[in-house]
């Protein structure tokens, strides 16, 4: 029988075994050293926070993986050789494959600071590094003050997850506004107020000099790069991005770039191996505007159901659609969709509106030239995916999308809506512009 | 799991810590607590005003509680520490509130004596119940009894700890006003309403305790004879709340369930639910979510349903055939009538929906179609008020009367389904097996809105395409066990007769993944079952099953 090895349990992985398995009755093996189980690596934060239980970031019961019939090993793979399709693990461990998948994801970036290694420093990416944090910051008491070099997705969640244990925060964003590299300025600005208004101590502009420390190889501080001044901590988290975390496969024959390079077909440089989720780079480029590495939930997704298909005999190219994404800022959801770029590139203009409550507002990017709808950033109200990615695909026309905002709202039942409000805002725009 | 849990410790979470409005609260309420408690002891003089004071600090401490737990907070969720803190995670408090609550129920059920029933001078009411005189002579003209306490318990925790909801959801205006809305029927509809009703009553005139939403089966002895017999007798009235009494179970209720699911009922009208989404809502996330768990639900909720209807089947019957001059039917035409109304209620479905039910719960539905026909058919040919029961024999001699048996069917309903199931488990329970273990497992109320929510109603969650991160905060904080997560994360809209539509797993996505809707029936149940943003070629080839 046919034996296709997956090394790494996340999404990515999880969903190729489910697919594979709905499509073929091939023996199928899951490697991680993580975790025993699948879990929502998103859903680690609300663990810390005491909203669940780490089981609940678990979204099979332990009898599904049986019932299913995919083994999963608990083991570290050291290295792949191709030629022999075998994989030595840890404890000089052995195991012969017919196909690899190889979906390990990414891992936490570290930029050469000194004192990057330091006991108390922290990405907050694997479970491991939850129980860091768990460690070095249980409470206010053991941690008196924490640190959070980088202002992106995670960053923001570390800092609300320290905050919510009462833990005062300082938060490292090198950037002029939060996360302005993605967000356009009114919506990073928000955001930099929605942070200051939970008490945490958003210092804008600022890089990480180094991390100092303790006569037992502990965090004691950190030093700003600009001030020079210097900042008491018990914790540092690291959260200025993730790349792909792929150094066992240096010694192997795969092709690598700042990933493992795959075709369209998710295939990589090694016959009957395949490269998925975070972990993947795309050889051509990324797709449309996409990036050539993609760490987002979803795309892991769709690479795991792509290619359960071509391992499965009907070889596949993976297209992924119109881009979406989603966040939450604190209290603030985000959810985009098509493209909104932070700052309008050529021909584009954006259209910005703010509620007075300074905790929703949207951006439209549309084209100036046609007047194509592209995309549409949301805060604070929550938006139908279904009516964009439809709106998208037909290539509706600014105007269009903004007359039948309310198609789209997705806010619960009984909420306010805002669509008159923006579209008065759109229209007074237009006039004015 | 190899590593240690760590976040299972209780010293982790700051916000465990009380604040000094909270402080306040807390000796306000148990302050409000220990009067009604010390007039078990004690026969205060001007109860009136003790009794006042009791509830205002009672209620008054839930309120200042729960505003020095989110007054200064911005809107959003909060469930930081749920699960650290002892009482909402299963701890020691939990435990021992779940030792305090049952334990009340016990007493209240079963020994309404203790409680000061009728043990002062020529059987005027002591104690707790004693406490509560002078508000129930003030409704309704009569001295308390345990239910009149009870009742008022009741209300005050839902109106308290309804407050306390509304400010911890501020930011969600659709559980802002359900929660008005059960605090609304409970207030009005069973409590004051019925009360001041009872002011109606003389000696030529009484209308029985008339709780207009509690309708059968929630309310199981809706139709027993004296019920019936006190309606028919106060005239156009009575007739009238009769009447409404079954238009309310085959018509309205149909009706509102077809266009908003049982929400409309189990999370905003109900009294159980009320108690639940209220007092109960720290302890949603205690529901179990296992498989298991929900094969449990199917067969022991639908099996109080069978129970609750050949019951009030039999007891109807019974009256019918020893008092058939009273009424307008008689007992054959009665059975005969409802054998027919239930098979074609079955035949319907199945014809219609059969594309819709799964083996499993065909077989399940067949089972229990034959088992209630079985047992009309039983009915039909024995006279059970000719049946002698002694419950002797059946409670390992706890009871020792002798009951006619459709009398029998009564007391043990009322006992293991009413007392036992609804109230001692149910709520007492709360902090162990979380807030709606009654809803879902055993009313029947919720059985049969169940069933008419799956197949016949324009409710359902709407998944939004391919946004879901698996998190789990939905499945976590359902308090009817309903694995939300195993939908959304496969696209599929979530339409299960369990839910009660309390909109918690919208309101806790992190990702604005779920949403509570009416639509169209058309590709209302597994709608998509592809995760938008894939191309089109990839979801037809995911979609083929």
């Amino acid at each position: 029988m046919k034996h296709t090895i997956i090394i790494g349990n996340g999404i990515s992985g999880v969903t190729a075994a489910r697919h594979i398995r709905k499509l073929s009755d091939q023996k199928i093996t899951i490697i991680s050293a993580e975790t025993e189980y699948f879990f929502s690596r998103t859903a680690l934060m609300y663990v810390y926070m005491g909203h669940m239980k780490f089981e609940h970031t678990q979204p099979y019961e332990p009898w599904f993986w049986e019932k299913n019939n995919i083994s999963l090993k608990k083991a570290y793979v050291k290295q792949i050789d191709t030629d022999a399709k075998t994989l030595h693990l840890s404890e000089n461990e052995t195991l012969k494959y017919d196909t690899l998948i190889i979906a390990t994801g990414s891992k936490p970036n570290k930029f050469g600071w000194p004192g990057q290694d330091l006991l108390g420093v922290t990405g907050l990416y694997h479970k491991q590094d939850l129980e860091n944090v768990e460690k070095y910051a249980p409470n206010n008491k053991v941690c008196k003050k924490a640190v959070i070099v980088g202002g992106g997705l995670i960053g923001i969640e570390l800092a609300e997850m320290l905050s919510a244990r009462g833990i005062p925060v300082t938060f490292l964003v090198r950037e002029k506004s939060f996360w302005n590299g993605v967000l356009p300025d009114g919506e990073s600005q928000m955001i930099n107020r929605h942070i200051k208004n939970h008490h945490i101590d958003l210092r804008l502009g600022f890089n990480l000099k180094e991390i100092k420390s303790d006569d037992n190889g502990k965090v004691k501080s950190i030093v700003i790069t600009e001030t020079g001044e210097e900042i008491p901590c018990n914790l540092v988290g690291l959260t200025a991005g993730v790349s792909p975390n792929i150094d066992f496969i240096k010694e192997s024959n795969i092709e690598l770039g700042r990933g493992v390079k795959v075709n369209r077909f998710l295939e990589t440089s090694a016959k009957d191996v395949y490269a998925i989720g975070d972990c993947a780079e795309q050889r051509d480029g990324g797709i449309g505007e996409r990036r050539p590495i993609e760490a987002v939930w979803y795309t892991g997704r769709m690479m795991g159901e792509t290619v359960a298909q071509t391992i499965c005999g009907n070889r596949l190219e993976y297209k992924p659609g119109h881009w979406f994404n989603s966040a939450k800022f604190l209290d603030i959801e985000y959810q985009t969709y098509g493209w909104v770029f932070s700052k309008p590139r050529e021909n584009e203009a954006h259209f910005h509106w703010k509620h007075e409550d300074d905790t929703k507002c949207i951006t439209v990017c549309y084209s100036t030239v046609t007047n194509k709808f592209l995309g549409i950033n949301t805060f604070g109200i929550r938006m139908r995916h279904e009516v964009f990615d439809k709106w998208l695909t037909e290539e509706r026309d600014v105007d269009y999308v903004m007359a039948n905002l309310a198609v789209a709202n997705f806010d619960p039942e009984l909420f306010k809506h805002y669509e008159k409000d923006i579209l008065a805002a759109f229209k007074k725009n237009l006039i004015e512009a | 799991m190899s590593s240690i849990q760590r976040n299972m410790s209780l010293t982790g979470d700051a916000s465990d810590q009380l604040n000094t409005l909270q402080k306040i609260g807390t000796i306000i309420g148990l302050s409000g607590l220990a009067i009604i408690v010390l007039s078990l002891f004690n026969n205060f003089e001007h109860k009136g005003l003790w009794l006042t004071t009791a509830l205002v600090a009672l209620a008054g401490g839930i309120i200042l509680y729960a505003r020095g737990l989110y007054a200064d907070k911005l809107k959003g969720i909060k469930n930081h520490g749920v699960w650290f803190k002892s009482i909402s995670s299963r701890g020691f408090l939990g435990w021992i509130a779940a030792l305090i609550l049952t334990g009340f129920y016990i007493v209240l059920y079963f020994h309404g004596e203790l409680l000061g029933l009728g043990q002062g001078p020529d059987g005027t009411n002591t104690g707790i119940v004693g406490l509560f005189d002078p508000l129930s002579r003030f409704l309704s003209g009569n001295p308390a009894s345990q239910w009149f306490v009870y009742g008022a318990l009741y209300t005050v925790a839902i109106l308290a700890f309804g407050i306390k909801f509304i400010l911890k959801y501020k930011h969600n205006r659709y559980e802002q006003v359900r929660t008005l809305s059960v605090m609304f029927f409970q207030t009005a509809f069973a409590f004051v309403i019925p009360e001041l009703m009872a002011r109606l009553n003389s000696d030529d005139f009484s209308l029985p305790y008339n709780d207009l939403k509690n309708m059968w089966p929630l309310n199981y002895y809706a139709f027993e004879q004296w019920r019936v017999d006190q309606f028919i007798n106060a005239q156009t009235i009575g007739l009238f709340f009769l009447i409404l009494a079954v238009l309310l179970v085959f018509v309205v209720s149909p009706f509102l369930t077809y266009k908003y699911g049982k929400r409309w009922y189990c999370s905003w009208v109900c009294g159980c639910g009320g108690l639940a989404e209220t007092a109960g809502d720290s302890f949603r996330q205690l529901s179990d979510k296992s498989m298991k768990a929900w094969k449990l639900e199917r067969w022991m909720i639908n099996s109080v349903l069978v129970f609750s209807v050949v019951m009030t089947v039999a007891t109807i019957s019974t009256y019918l055939g020893y008092d058939s001059e009273k009424y307008w039917f008689t007992k054959n035409a009665f059975l005969i009538s409802v054998g027919v109304f239930l098979t074609a209620l079955f035949l319907g479905v199945i014809y219609w929906k059969k594309n819709e039910i799964q083996k499993d719960a065909l077989k399940g539905a067949i089972g229990f179609y034959v088992l209630t026909i079985g047992f009309i058919v039983l009915i039909a040919f024995i006279d059970l008020s000719q049946v002698k029961i002694d419950a002797a024999s059946l409670s390992f001699g706890l009871n020792t009367k002798m009951y006619a048996g459709d009398a029998a069917l009564r007391s043990f309903y009322g006992f293991a389904i009413g007392s036992i199931f609804s109230g001692v488990i149910g709520t007492g329970f709360y902090p162990i097996l979380g807030n709606r273990v009654w809803c879902r497992m055993g009313c029947p109320m919720a059985g049969i809105l169940g069933i008419q929510q799956r197949l016949f109603s324009k409710f359902r969650i709407t998944t939004n395409g391919g946004q879901c991160i698996s998190c789990g905060n939905c499945s976590t904080y359902c308090e009817q066990g309903i694995d939300v997560r195993a939908y959304a994360q496969k696209g599929e809209n979530i339409v299960r007769s369990s839910c009660v539509g309390c909109g918690i797993c919208s309101a806790v996505c992190p990702r604005g993944v779920l949403k509570l809707e009416n639509g169209p029936l058309e590709g209302r149940i597994d709608s998509n079952q592809v995760l938008l943003g894939n191309d089109v070629d990839l979801m037809e080839l995911v979609n083929k099953k």
